[in-house]
């Protein structure tokens, strides 16, 4: 438990190294998830698409 | 549509390749973190905030490399009109950005206890904040026409005569004089720093690298469907 306690204190450096590996995460996550949904926007739309028009389009 | 024939070879080869990055990603970053954040020792000087480097230094790193895929793909689409060229610019450029931020942020986070300044205006922080805002200026002019092809060529412009910041910035540490330390892996020489450091260090560059080449690929795909849709719309009179 001590050894946890001083791991989490980052020898009193907890408030820099903490928010960095935070901010790299949540930067990370975030384009994980906007790549993601823009791609299933896309994706239904073009299906919709498709089943609604004359397929014109290639494929 | 016949322009975006090609790209279909591009975009099956790439969803072979998915897994594995994905794999490769999430196997280095969860490797490189532990051993970066337990292992590794801390720095003699500095301490355990060291350990930002395993952030900054990757996030930097892709920061510089994205933004030269960037350029290539704008070269490659503006000079040989190559397909793939404007849908690589688009996906890339909001990563790069999404980098460049994580290495100023977290530079800052450690500036504070080793120089005791967040911020200071030396030729890497600058030359830095400047490839965040020409970033924002490539993602802004591939959005603000109403011909998105128009958009792609004055983004391209910006993307290929920004290119001169990259070499400013690996070089900044030599030709000024600046608080930030100067090259300490890839030199002459070779690294300066400890292989108990440089190690999980790679690992972690190596795991943002693969992490940037699978969101890459999902974005190229991404971008060929909004192409096609705003290919779809203009041809139906929308």
């Amino acid at each position: 438990m001590d050894k946890f306690r001083s791991f989490l204190a980052m020898g009193g450096y907890a408030v820099y190294v903490w928010p960095a590996f935070l901010v790299a995460a949540l930067v990370m996550a975030g384009q994980v998830a906007t790549t993601l949904r823009a791609l299933r926007r896309r994706e239904a739309a073009l299906a919709e698409l498709e089943a609604r028009g004359p397929r014109r389009a290639p494929k | 549509m016949h322009r975006f024939a090609n790209p279909g070879r591009f975009l099956r080869l790439t969803a072979k390749l998915l897994p594995w990055t994905v794999a490769a990603s999430i196997l280095l970053l969860a490797v490189g973190l532990v051993w970066g954040l337990v292992f590794a020792p801390p720095d003699y000087q500095q301490g355990e905030s060291v350990r930002i480097i395993y952030v900054h230094v990757p996030a930097a790193w892709m920061a510089l490399f994205v933004y030269t895929i960037v350029a290539a793909a704008s070269a490659s689409a503006l000079i040989w009109r190559h397909p793939l060229g404007d849908l690589v610019a688009r996906a890339a450029s909001p990563l790069g950005c999404g980098f460049t931020f994580i290495a100023l942020v977290s530079g800052s986070l450690w500036g504070k206890p080793m120089w005791g300044a967040w911020w200071v205006w030396d030729a890497r922080l600058t030359s830095m904040l400047i490839l965040f805002f020409l970033y924002l200026g490539h993602m802004a002019l591939l959005g603000a026409f109403d011909d998105a092809e128009r958009g792609n060529k004055a983004a391209a412009i910006l993307a290929i005569v920004g290119f001169i910041n990259v070499p400013i910035i690996k070089f900044s540490v030599d030709w000024w004089n600046t608080l930030h330390q100067g090259e300490s892996i890839f030199r002459l020489g070779g690294p300066t720093i400890d292989p108990s450091i440089l190690i999980p260090l790679m690992i972690m560059a190596l795991g943002f690298t693969f992490f940037f080449v699978s969101l890459l690929i999902l974005r190229v795909r991404s971008e060929f469907l909004a192409a096609k849709l705003r290919g779809a719309a203009a041809a139906l009179g929308r």
